[in-house]
């Protein structure tokens, strides 16, 4: 399985990125093969709108079928439900142990957007 | 002869100049109130308007059956309206502008055109006078497409007052495309004089003629007069600064049956906005 990660950097040691749609990058990892690709979201990053939508699809086009994040708004939340992404937040700290903290049970599945649109 | 009246800065005095005006014409006359998202020329003109339309926008939707997925129609949306998922595609209506780029990027004819009701054109006729205005729905974020419904009705034989919304922005302009002159109502305040020169300056790249109303002109200070003097911008009257006008407003009745004097001053105007030399072309071609 497939696990995105919102991210500022580009290994598993970067910081999580709080922001979904405004995210410079995604780590995708791969829980099965313990390995990670890069996927680039930085023309999201200064949209004017719908950056969360953008990312949503960046998501779901890249077969992740988690996304591990600290904040989702309404409507990537929207779109990643619709696409029967799983939605973690609350995660923060290093991307490595966000995956840790994630399998261990210790981040919670998100049921609705958890901040307002625009939120910061 | 279409006239729009518009401002930088809200709160000048745009609706008292629109309905005093389109009181003060002889003639048949036709106010549209086009700050659809408060509209309150109605408030000072008592007219019924019992004639009403619905205004909408085409949103795209989707055919499932011909959908392939290829993401074409979200790579042309610029406002973000489309998400191409793994599982389909998921159209964001509150986004869409309507300008049907997705529809003409599917390669596989698989997105058709549906009306989204965005508001209200309400008319109603009295006499001589004619009174529409637009009534953007609660929640709804376009206004643009509305206000331009609204102007639909400017085939009219006489003269058209369009009462515009506070600012700049694409509401404003698309009130302000094709109208054959603008009249800027400003106020002799920094901010108003702030305001007015973004206004100075989008009637000059719309290239439209225009002249400035200074309202409660004797409040605030020369800057206004100065900036208007230095540009050639003809000042078209001056509303003196009383506390009638603000009493009768408060109270929904027109300036000019509540202050006598201000009759002949916006009589005036109406000539003014008549006469093509009246006004500034200096952005006109």
């Amino acid at each position: 399985m497939k696990i995105a990660i919102s991210a500022s950097g580009a290994d598993l040691n970067s910081q999580v990125d709080p922001r979904f749609g405004r995210a410079a990058r995604f780590i995708l990892f791969d829980t099965e093969k313990q390995t990670f690709s890069v996927v680039d979201n930085t023309k999201n990053l200064n949209a004017a709108q719908g950056a969360g939508i953008q990312s949503a699809e960046n998501v779901s086009r890249s077969g992740a079928k988690v996304v591990i994040t600290g904040h989702c708004g309404p409507k990537a939340f929207r779109a990643l439900q619709a696409a029967n992404v799983q939605v973690v937040v609350g995660a923060s700290g290093a991307v490595s142990d966000a995956i840790e903290q994630f399998r261990s049970g210790k981040l919670k599945t998100a049921e609705s957007a958890d901040v307002e649109g625009h939120w910061s | 002869m279409i006239c729009a009246i518009a401002s930088g800065k809200g709160g000048t005095g745009k609706t008292t100049v629109a309905v005093n005006l389109a009181l003060s014409i002889n003639g048949p006359v036709q106010l549209l109130d086009c700050d659809v998202e408060e509209p309150n020329c109605h408030l000072f003109l008592k007219i019924p308007t019992p004639k009403k339309k619905t205004a909408s926008l085409p949103v795209p939707v989707v055919n499932r059956e011909k959908c392939v997925n290829c993401g074409q129609c979200s790579r042309a949306c610029r406002f973000h309206a489309i998400a191409c998922l793994a599982t389909g595609v998921l159209v964001y209506e509150e986004l869409c502008h309507g300008c049907g780029g997705c529809v003409k990027s599917c390669p596989n004819n698989a997105m058709e055109e549906v009306p989204r009701s965005i508001g209200d054109v309400e008319t109603g006729i009295k006499g001589h006078f004619t009174f529409t205005q637009g009534r953007l729905r609660i929640g709804q974020a376009f206004s643009s497409p509305l206000v331009r419904a609204v102007k639909q009705g400017t085939a009219f034989d006489g003269t058209t007052i369009i009462d515009c919304a506070p600012g700049t922005a694409c509401p404003v302009v698309a009130a302000l495309r094709g109208v054959d002159r603008v009249v800027l109502v400003t106020e002799p305040t920094p901010f108003g004089l702030h305001d007015f020169k973004l206004a100075v300056e989008t009637v000059r790249h719309l290239k439209l003629p225009f002249g400035a109303v200074i309202n409660r002109a004797d409040a605030g200070d020369s800057r206004v007069c100065d900036y208007c003097q230095k540009e050639n911008i003809p000042i078209l009257m001056e509303i003196p600064d009383n506390r009638r006008v603000a009493e009768a407003y408060s109270n929904g009745q027109p300036a000019i049956e509540a202050v006598p004097e201000l009759r002949e001053k916006f009589s005036e105007l109406g000539r003014r906005i008549l006469e093509d030399s009246s006004f500034s072309k200096d952005g006109a071609a």
